[in-house]
């Protein structure tokens, strides 16, 4: 059941500092298949943002710089276009909404009014048709009191609701993929469940595609069809939510797994922390980037970058330990290579 | 019994003749050598809770006794001199809490040469012994906050507030602004002071997993009022106050397979504003089992248990 809607081949930003080039995304190739939603899970710095900022062509050119790939949309090039043509997939096709809503929205603009710039901009409509469309977006996110509440101002607004209206505002020209950055990071857990809960359902009654980018595994768990775990620039694992969970074959996954309590986790265990921090991006190591920290690195880890290695259909693992030749560890899932004798 | 509080408020004025009711009575004890977890969502009050603990903040009405001796209403210099050698604090945000402008060495020796009983050579060596125990580089005592990253800069936040062996430590949100990876580093990090100096803690977290994890005791707090209180693990699975139901059932697992099992109830509303609270429970206007007297009558903390407390008519 592939069918694409976005497909990105080896995508490459880099940003250049005062302080050298900065290899932010090395080489990042994904699919996001029709009504899924892939959860791009990865810590700070790992690149997981600016990959979809490089996609929403929201990197600002210089200092960034998309040095390779392609990303395609429904089988048209997205990447590197200029702002006009980008415009016209921007908000219409592709809708974003981003951590911080108090810093997203303009706090100089009625809430109602921003909603219906989108529309006035995109689809021509007037601003009464436009604001009138707003009220009814803000009561499909359940923003109660819609009609009262688009006369308002972000700053009247709880933190909650705000992602609402951002929520409402990124729907209002029905975009087939939505990419949602961090959405409930700044929200606390009440509230996140709200808004995944009415992701959820936006999902199903839009017939959308979404890209969730989080640092959160739960969210995952909760969210997820698919994940693409990133680390240092570029996607070490990727498979089904159940694939990452249940069968990870990367150690960085598995890592981060055992570095958080589960909920039936014993109390007298200690958590098991990943050790060191990740590599420095201004000199990205030639090998696998996890290597410094991983707890069964090899000489050729350290040399050759790992190239992705498929440990079933549809889950890969950028790890040397899924090659034919590898040792075998236990607590990772790879492919049983049954050599006769 | 460390540390006890008993009705303990404190109001903010915020113009207009209203108050912020932040803290707004709580009784809470803190046994020698536990770990309290107390969790809430933001604007439950509970760093304020934590700060005034610590009289950082004065409090407005309510007594806070440590060691059985009640401690002043208005901290002067001098008690704040005499109380930071058994109470510290850790703090959340570890970006903001250290002061830009000065070294690791004079961020952590800091607390030692304002209690001025030790040489400057003595104190620097000290340093050099808890920045190591924190797992810092030593030749680093003279570098800027600025050249660590988050979860290294927790780390100095932890020696200086270590380095005074206190006894008693209020952690705010130690490790919400760092990443999985470097929350499991500083957590154990805390696990293993707190054996080795047998301290006492208040750990404040929003993050009900963890705080599961890492505290003996769990205190639910809502607006300024706690909710619950019991040993970690009843709190977590089962709770009995319908807010802390409420806060379970919203937080997620990082495991596919409960997330697909879980049952979708529909979760209402937001916290509200602690300005100018009316009698009642204050989380009558979301709670699913609401009664009529709820609405006009505050209920008090009462023992479920020998071990457990609700605030809840339900259990009256």
């Amino acid at each position: 059941m592939r069918d694409p809607i976005l497909t990105v081949e080896d995508l490459r930003v880099e940003f250049a500092t005062y302080g050298g080039t900065v290899k932010a995304v090395r080489g990042v190739s994904f699919e996001l298949q029709r009504g899924e939603t892939l959860a791009i899970v990865g810590e700070s710095g790992c690149g997981k943002s600016v990959t979809v900022q490089a996609l929403m062509g929201l990197i600002p050119i210089p200092p960034g710089k998309i040095t390779g790939g392609a990303a395609l949309l429904n089988g048209k090039n997205i990447l590197n276009l200029p702002a006009r043509e980008a415009n016209k997939f921007r908000g219409v096709e592709v809708g974003m909404i981003f951590q911080d809503p108090m810093s997203s929205l303009n706090p100089t603009m009625t809430i109602g009014d921003q909603i219906a710039e989108t529309l006035k901009v995109h689809r021509g409509e007037s601003h009464r048709d436009a604001f009138n469309q707003a009220i009814r977006l803000l009561e499909k996110t359940h923003i109660p009191d819609a009609k009262k509440r688009a006369r308002q101002y972000p700053f009247e607004f709880s933190g909650g609701m705000l992602q609402r209206a951002m929520i409402a505002q990124s729907l209002a020209c029905n975009p087939s993929v939505l990419i949602a950055d961090e959405p409930t990071t700044a929200l606390d857990v009440t509230i996140q469940a709200q808004i995944l809960e009415l992701m959820r359902e936006l999902q199903r009654t839009e017939n959308m595609s979404i890209i969730l980018i989080t640092h959160d595994l739960a969210v995952v768990a909760k969210m997820a069809d698919r994940v693409a775990v990133m680390y240092a620039g570029q996607i070490v694992e990727s498979g089904t939510v159940d694939d990452i969970f249940y069968r990870s074959s990367h150690p960085y996954t598995l890592g981060l797994k055992v570095a958080m309590p589960s909920n039936t986790h014993d109390r007298d265990k200690t958590l098991t922390p990943i050790m060191g921090s990740p590599p420095d991006l201004f000199n990205p190591p030639v090998g696998c980037g996890y290597y410094a920290r991983c707890p069964h690195a090899m000489k050729v880890c350290a040399e050759r970058l790992p190239h992705n290695m498929e440990v079933a259909t549809g889950h890969t693992s950028r790890c040397w330990l899924q090659h034919v030749e590898a040792p075998r560890v236990l607590e990772l899932n790879q492919p049983s290579h049954n050599h006769a004798g | 019994m460390l540390v006890r509080t008993d009705n303990l408020k404190k109001h903010f004025t915020i113009g207009r003749g209203q108050t912020l009711h932040a803290v707004d009575g709580i009784s809470l004890a803190i046994d020698e050598k536990e770990i309290l977890g107390l969790v809430g969502e933001s604007g439950s009050g509970k760093s304020t809770f934590g700060k005034t603990l610590v009289g950082l903040h004065n409090r407005t009405s309510g007594e806070v006794f440590y060691k059985g001796k009640p401690l002043p209403a208005k901290f002067s210099t001098k008690d704040h001199l005499t109380f930071s050698r058994e109470m510290q604090m850790i703090f959340q945000d570890p970006y903001s809490s250290l002061n830009p402008r000065m070294t690791v060495l004079d961020i952590v020796g800091e607390g030692l040469r304002i209690q001025g009983n030790l040489s400057s050579s003595d104190i620097k060596e000290k340093v050099a012994l808890w920045l190591d125990r924190v797992g810092l580089n030593t030749d680093h005592m003279s570098r800027y906050p600025h050249e660590f990253s988050g979860g290294q800069r927790q780390r100095i936040g932890i020696a200086r507030a270590m380095i005074i062996e206190p006894r008693f430590v209020v952690c705010d949100e130690p490790i919400s602004a760092l990443d999985v990876s470097v929350q499991a580093q500083v957590i154990n990090l805390l696990d293993e002071l707190k054996a080795s100096m047998g301290l006492t803690m208040l750990f404040i977290a929003h993050d009900l997993s963890m705080v599961r994890y890492v505290s003996d005791r769990m205190a639910v707090m809502y607006l300024g009022a706690l909710t619950e209180v019991g040993l970690s693990n009843d709190v977590f699975f089962e709770p009995l106050h319908p807010y802390t139901q409420f806060l379970v059932e919203s937080n997620p697992e990082p495991d596919p397979e409960t997330e697909r099992n879980r049952e979708h109830k529909p979760i209402v509303g937001e916290i509200t504003s602690p300005v100018n609270v009316q009698p009642g429970c204050r989380f009558a206007d979301r709670c699913p089992k609401v009664m009529e007297h709820c609405r006009t009558t505050t209920p008090e903390l009462i023992a479920t248990s020998e071990t457990r407390q609700v605030a809840c008519f339900l259990f009256n």
